[in-house]
């Protein structure tokens, strides 16, 4: 019998981040957080009503955000910033580059509203770009947790976590279906939700629980997919991966993210190195979304389990 | 440490710096010339530091950033002679596998560099930072930082202007090299800063004009009224009204010499204009 992951009851992934940056708080003085202006949409409003001495608001002032977090993180602090992914990545590249990973800074980027799933406010938010920007950078570990609970798990972990940390969440209400204190979450280590004998899907994010429907809707097919859960995207878990390239032909990818420099180019370029496989995947194919509803976004772009289950068709013909 | 012995070893500072660039054949001289008088008063007579053992953290010790870091020759040089590095790796300079990076950097880890700078803009915001991990960990000390007249066109910059004046960060004391070149020309040309001071004190900042930015008179007392000013709510602006290439009279006020090296004619006429007064590296 294959587990069967059910949804202990929705939340959003921001919120997990929101009440792991709280608990790590309270156990490390360390720690300190900064905001640009979006306290409430990252959810860090609990931290700054308990340590308002620990909380900067640094207004609509992203780049400066991140360098005072590198002054801070100099002075053996430990900075949370948050905003949402566009504005943690994108605008302040070069602040990330030069101030906090060339300088080798502890500092820690909470990212919201990551994808397509930010949903009504359109392209200009939808951060699909992130995990390629900083999984290039040398010195950056790049999370991104699947629910709620495993977003808790990764801000707790972060917070532990020697060196700068890319933490990448979401804005919609998502089921929650991991274990609240999960002990196979570890940084740097792939997750085998399920195991499979006819094919893999590696996920990230909160393509992890449409990987899943895809799983159990090609069992009823007859069909066995493991799931795995790619949630450490920088450093990758190469053995961990490359055990599955090993076992099967049938390789998909699923992101909330570009098709390219994502986790489809993560799982090709160990496919190169190791075991040369085809890989199918999964993602925004290089164009820009729009506003909608999440869900619609989804399915118009091609990122529900109807489309990881096409593609695992498409990866068993090619076999 | 009396004038004349800061008045000394700040012309051996700035031939190390022309040395050190005419060495690597590559480097920024005309910053470099006119900040050294700046960085001599800082490390050798004003701020309570501790060159070695460097501690990254800065906590317990005065701290300084430079953020319009291609000035870094004359920078490297005063680090090395008062204490934090040994004078003889100032020969290193641009070279492969050299702690003394073409702009400041913390990988190579270089006593004394705590934030890399060269992209510019981001150094202010790192020193509000260090000054408010400071204040959070009840460290009396102060927190120093100089920035470029045309780094100033970044917006960063006035977005730390706003931030420091916001939080009060009242332990810092920020030094404009008030030069009026960047590398493509007069400020006032490139994009105009001017009203400087009237911008900083608008932004909430205690500002102060330093005229004679190569008296090494006029820079002390203008750094002890910075500090009689700090711990009182606003952040401190001092802006230097420096000389670029001070020192070697054909670098000088020539924005051309923001960012090259001098051919060998040309640093013989420049060398023959500092000469000596400490052991050369």
């Amino acid at each position: 019998m294959r587990p069967r992951f059910i949804d202990l009851g929705a939340k959003d992934t921001r919120s997990g981040f929101g009440v792991g940056l709280l608990e790590a708080a309270q156990r490390d003085s360390r720690i300190v957080a900064l905001s640009a202006d979006l306290m409430g949409s990252v959810k860090m409003e609990a931290f700054a009503k308990h340590f308002p001495e620990r909380f900067f608001q640094a207004g609509v002032s992203e780049a400066n955000m991140i360098g005072v977090a590198a002054g801070l993180a100099t002075t053996g602090l430990i900075p949370f910033v948050g905003t949402f992914a566009n504005f943690a990545t994108g605008r302040v590249y070069d602040q990330i580059r030069q101030s906090v990973c060339y300088s080798k800074k502890n500092v820690k980027i909470a990212a919201s509203h990551a994808g397509l799933t930010l949903g009504e406010d359109g392209a200009t938010h939808q951060m699909l770009e992130d995990i390629g920007m900083m999984r290039g950078l040398p010195e950056m570990t790049v999370i991104s947790p699947c629910d709620f609970n495993q977003t808790r798990l990764a801000t707790l972990a972060a917070a532990q976590w020697e060196g700068p940390v890319y933490l990448r969440f979401g804005r919609p209400v998502v089921p929650n279906f991991t274990p609240a204190d999960d002990p196979s979450f570890e940084i740097g280590k792939v997750q085998v939700l399920l195991s499979g004998t006819d094919g893999v899907i590696f996920a990230t994010g909160h393509m992890v629980w449409h990987a899943l429907q895809a799983s159990y809707a090609l069992e009823e097919k007859g069909l066995s997919i493991a799931v795995v859960n790619v949630h450490t995207l920088k450093p990758v878990d190469e053995m961990g991966i490359l055990s599955w390239l090993e076992q099967t032909p049938v390789i998909v990818t699923a992101e909330e993210h570009q098709v390219h420099n994502g986790l489809g180019d993560i799982i090709s370029h160990i496919s190169t190195k190791y075991r040369p496989r085809f890989v199918e995947r999964v993602a925004v194919q290089d164009t820009f979304g729009e506003s909608g509803k999440p869900d619609e976004l989804l399915q118009k772009y091609g990122l529900t389990a109807h489309h990881i289950i096409a593609a695992v068709e498409r990866a068993i013909q090619r076999k | 440490m009396d004038i004349q012995e800061l008045e000394k070893i700040a012309a051996q500072v700035r031939r190390d710096a022309i040395r050190m660039i005419y060495a690597a054949q590559s480097g920024h001289p005309g910053g470099a010339l006119g900040a050294a008088d700046i960085f001599v008063a800082l490390y050798f007579a004003h701020m309570r530091h501790k060159p070695y053992p460097f501690s990254m953290d800065g906590i317990g010790e005065d701290v300084f950033i430079l953020s319009n870091g291609h000035i870094c020759a004359a920078w490297y040089s005063v680090l090395a002679r008062s204490g934090y590095f040994p004078i003889e790796e100032l020969k290193t300079f641009r070279r492969i596998n050299s702690r003394l990076q073409g702009h400041p950097a913390t990988k190579e880890k270089l006593p004394g560099v705590r934030i890399a700078t060269g992209s510019l803009g981001q150094g202010l915001s790192v020193a509000i930072g260090i000054a408010l991990g400071k204040k959070l960990q009840k460290d009396p000390h102060l927190v120093y930082v100089m920035i470029g007249d045309g780094e100033s066109n970044e917006g960063q910059i006035w977005e730390a202007a706003l931030f420091a004046a916001h939080h009060r960060v009242d332990n810092l004391i920020a030094i404009t090299d008030r030069n009026y070149k960047q590398i493509d020309g007069d400020t006032r040309d490139v994009l105009n800063t001017d009203p400087l001071e009237e911008k900083w004190r608008a932004f909430g900042w205690e500002t102060l004009s330093l005229y004679e930015a190569h008296s090494l008179p006029a820079i002390l007392s203008t750094l002890r009224e910075a500090v009689s000013l700090s711990g009182k709510g606003k952040p401190v602006m001092i802006i230097a009204y420096t000389t670029m290439g001070k020192g070697v009279d054909f670098m000088e006020n020539d924005y051309r010499w923001h960012g090259k090296a001098p051919a060998p004619p040309e640093y013989e006429r420049a060398i023959a204009q500092l000469p000596p007064t400490l052991q050369d590296f």
